[in-house]
């Protein structure tokens, strides 16, 4: 039986354990008239009823899917030839991997053995077995939660506590997907990385200036042995970023206080979702736009000016992304400029400042930490940002500052290191892992100043 | 008046004489915030018209119509019309036989192989499709409109330049003049590109569809929509409802609205090493899609259900409670509820994002070039925006059309979640 299946048979027993339970609490109250004697009304104690079957038999089912995988493959293993058996770990890896493609009508790649279709057949019959086990275990289990549910019913028993007690033990478990995430984060991408760092020296990683990660897979063979030195990398993205700053500060923030000191409603109820609609632009798209459209324009313009633009030049990337990130500092600055109290507004006035002037020597420093604290969480989107480097911008890592040559970026990097077929074990496929974990950083500190810096600012004004 | 220094100005005078400045430079700034938001609107509509511009062409497809003879010999020579044989005949010799038939002049084997190549290698099976929806065309002769080929196709729609001179284009000055007889007897035509809608992905563009990214994306997105909303409002609920104030609750607090800042492409790295590496999920599968989504859109579904339970006024909970309902069932019954529209819109905005993200599946394994159209969340597929990424790194000019359009369909469909989230938005929000 698939799991699927098993899990809509359980979902269907407890509705009828639901119905069972609610019951069960009538007849044990007295009949419908008598229900006042009950503790909790009738459907609480159908719930109860029903979390007793549907809840520990979903835990084992949880709990024996992560665990029969392995288990089913030992005792493969301990039941094949000994020649097989006795293979090192990785081509036994492979070998366990066409029986399981065998197993599961795949294409094997190389000819099949018999031990290869003995092995697949004896895969094959464990797993029917386990999952015949695994349904009978898991119905037994529902069906004697039921029973014990329908012992325990009774006028005194506290069935609606313990429901809300079961729902809030859930709750907190869904709240509590967030830390693990995190943590999921933190420790995946840190263990990769100390696994890169045994390969690579830290200080090579964090100080070398030449990035070329493509390693020999032989020992005979040559060309290069692989550099990792994240500088080119890191410069690649200041200078995107830097850009792409460079166009969305300035008319982003100018955006906002034009629509938040001079518009008229009408203007600001129409343009304020049309500048907004460029935050919902999937990526890609914005990928698409600097690679077919930007690039070649700025290529261009700049060579009718007589200078030297590389086909994937920052620039192009950087002004897209740019574009990309207006609507984010436009709006983080329009609610921070509205936070300003109305009362400093009157006051400037008052002393007979003019619009302007009261924009730029009272509003602008009154808002400046929101609004330094918004253009950092932009800066942190911009070094993540991924599918604009990816299709813009370019993939030798020259360390440069000239904004019309290609250059290459942290995110680049990770998806050309881990997209298409990749071996655990090289430092190639670990170095974007190093990446990764720099790029966490870097994003999380700037995003936990920044968050602090709007959260004080908030209060400030309260 | 006893002022014992007359040569000082007076203040109004001071005033009066910077005010021409003052009000050049307030206009100056005026003008400069109008230019800002000209700027941003400009970009948004150059966009759109860009991507429109090089996009609407591909909803067309260019046909050649052909006589083509369904030759008993060719297909099924022992007349028995058993499936198989029928499945296995070879049709490409027909739309060739045909080819020749409608231009007999050409002889040369590199002119031939030319003329081979105005029809799409999809004619084939479109022959055999019709053959095997019904045998008995076998033996008569049909006139039929078969797909061009991608160049032929980007010749006529005027992508290809022909005064360029001929070894910088991709069709030679023959081809041009085939292409131009076939217009002038009628023979060329183009219908509504079924294909693109119909089809999966192919290495030939006039074959290529979007069918299997949407369903991929579909499936992705189902998965993703079944954990987030779920998860999301429950841990909405437990932390605006439930949670003590203390530093448990503030850490879970501080962490999802870092959350919503990593960049996408950390939530990659997550789910290669965590679902694909240690838990052995299925590589390019939507199942992993989905869960790495869902990672990515908890935290916007979190904090916009949260401001939708913020927003229902304390005196329902209290109206509830003293009539002796629980906490829970005043939260259940009255506060969720009532919430519910502006869950729903959080969780509509989380799934455009999550509908538009490509950065986290390219780790995945979403990028794999897959013909066949996913059956299930455990089917190799790749998404919509991933397909456009594809697309777009792909040489030929006519893939150029394609990803425009595949963008467009994209973006229509992100256009109709957010109309929907306004709509119900506008109809379920009460002001209290």
């Amino acid at each position: 039986m698939q799991p699927t299946t098993l899990v809509i048979l359980l979902l269907i027993l407890m509705a009828i354990a639901y119905q069972f339970g609610m019951r069960r609490s009538v007849a044990v109250a007295g009949g419908p008239k008598n229900l006042r004697s009950l503790h909790s009304r009738p459907n609480y104690y159908g719930y109860y009823t029903a979390i007793w079957a549907g809840l520990p038999a979903l835990i084992v089912v949880g709990l024996w899917a992560a665990m029969q995988g392995n288990f089913i493959i030992d005792l493969v293993i301990a039941d094949l030839p000994p020649d097989v058996r006795s293979l090192p770990p990785e081509r036994l890896g492979l070998w366990l991997n066409d029986l399981k493609n065998l197993a599961e009508g795949n294409i094997v790649s190389g000819e099949v053995s018999p031990a290869l279709r003995a092995g697949a057949d004896h895969y094959l019959s464990l797993q029917q077995t386990a999952a015949a086990a695994m349904a009978v275990v898991v119905l037994v289990i529902a069906v004697a939660g039921v029973s014990f549910a329908m012992k325990l019913i009774s006028p005194k028993l506290r069935a609606r506590n313990r429901v809300e007690g079961v729902v809030k033990v859930l709750l907190i478990f869904c709240s509590s997907i967030a830390i693990v995430t995190t943590l999921g984060i933190v420790l995946s991408v840190l263990f990769e990385a100390i696994r890169f760092f045994n390969m690579v020296p830290f200080m090579e990683f964090f100080f070398g200036t030449e990035w070329s990660p493509q390693t020999a897979i032989r020992s005979d063979q040559v060309g290069s042995s692989g550099a990792f030195g994240m500088i080119p990398l890191f410069a690649g993205t200041m200078l995107i970023s830097l850009i792409a700053m460079t166009v969305a500060v300035p008319i982003g923030l100018m955006s906002a206080i034009y629509l938040s000191e001079y518009a008229s409603s009408r203007m600001r109820a129409y343009a304020k979702p049309a500048l907004e609609v460029l935050a919902g632009i999937p990526t890609v798209v914005y990928g698409f736009f600097a690679a077919l459209t930007v690039a070649p324009f700025v290529r261009n313009v700049g060579e009718s000016m007589g200078l030297e633009v590389s086909s994937e030049s920052a620039l192009a990337a950087g002004l897209v992304m740019g574009i990309m990130i207006i609507p984010f500092v436009s709006s983080l600055s329009d609610d921070v400029i509205n936070a300003v109290p109305q009362s400093m507004r009157d006051a400037s006035y008052g002393v007979g400042a003019t619009r302007s002037e009261t924009i730029t020597r009272v509003i602008f420093p009154a808002a400046l930490p929101g609004i330094v604290g918004g253009i950092l969480l932009a800066v942190s989107r911009a070094i993540g940002e991924t599918m604009i480097v990816v299709m813009a911008a370019g993939l030798s890592a020259n360390l440069t500052a000239n904004p019309l040559e290609s250059v290459t970026t942290v995110t680049v990097q990770i998806v050309t290191l881990l997209v298409g077929d990749q071996e655990f074990d090289s430092a190639k496929t670990l170095a974007a892992f190093a990446l990764g974990l720099m790029l966490f950083v870097v994003t999380l500190i700037l995003n936990v100043i920044a968050l602090h810096v709007v959260r004080k600012y908030r209060e400030q004004y309260e | 008046m006893n002022n014992p220094d007359t040569n000082k100005p007076r203040t109004i005078d001071l005033v009066n004489q910077s005010l021409a400045r003052r009000y050049a430079r307030e206009r100056r700034f005026r003008r400069l915030g109008l230019a800002a938001i000209t700027a941003g609107l400009l970009f948004v509509s150059f966009l759109f018209i860009s991507i429109f511009a090089k996009g609407y062409t591909a909803f067309w497809q260019t046909e050649i119509q052909l006589r083509i003879t369904f030759d008993e010999q060719m297909i099924d020579p022992s007349g028995e019309r058993d499936p198989e044989v029928l499945g296995f005949a070879d049709y490409n010799i027909l739309v060739k036989t045909a080819l020749m038939e409608r231009f007999p002049d050409v002889r040369k084997r590199g002119d031939r192989r030319d003329l081979f190549g105005l029809v799409s290698t999809g004619a084939s099976l479109q022959l055999r499709e019709i053959v095997m929806a019904d045998p008995a065309v076998i033996g008569t002769t049909q006139t039929l409109w078969l797909t061009a080929d991608d160049d032929i196709d980007m010749l006529v729609k005027g992508h290809i330049d022909r005064e360029r001179d001929e070894s910088e284009r991709r069709v030679n000055d023959k081809v041009i003049a085939w292409v131009d007889a076939l217009e002038a007897d009628g023979a060329l035509g183009s219908s509504f590109n079924i294909n693109f809608f119909s089809h999966g992905d192919s290495r030939d563009p006039e074959q290529a569809g979007i069918a299997g990214a949407v369903m991929g994306s579909f499936y992705t997105l189902i998965v993703t929509l079944l954990l987030s909303f779920p998860i999301g409002v429950a841990s909405a609920v437990y932390l605006e409802e439930f949670a003590p104030k203390n530093k448990w609750t503030d850490i879970i607090e501080v962490n999802i609205n870092n959350l919503a800042a990593v960049p996408s492409i950390v939530f990659g790295l997550l789910g290669l090493a965590v679902f694909i590496n240690f838990f052995e999920l299925p590589r390019s599968a939507p199942i992993v899609g989905g869960l790495v989504l869902t990672l990515m859109t908890l935290p916007t579904i979190i904090i916009a259900s949260r401001a939708a339970l913020k927003s229902v006024p304390p005196s329902i909970r209290e109206a509830a409670l003293g009539v002796g309902a629980s906490k829970m069932q005043a939260t259940t019954h009255h506060v969720v509820p009532l919430a519910l529209p502006g869950m729903l819109t959080g969780t509509i905005i989380g799934m455009a994002q999550a509908l538009g993200e490509s950065a986290p599946l390219l780790m995945i394994g979403m990028v794999a070039f897959i013909v066949d159209i996913p059956q299930g969340a455990f089917d190799p597929s790749t998404v919509l925006p991933v397909q456009i990424y594809l697309w777009a790194d792909s040489p030929e000019r006519a893939f150029v059309e394609r990803t425009s359009a595949a963008i467009l369909v994209l973006l229509a469909f992100l256009l109709t979640m957010n109309l929907l989230a306004v709509i119900l938005r506008k109809k379920f929000e009460r002001r209290w």
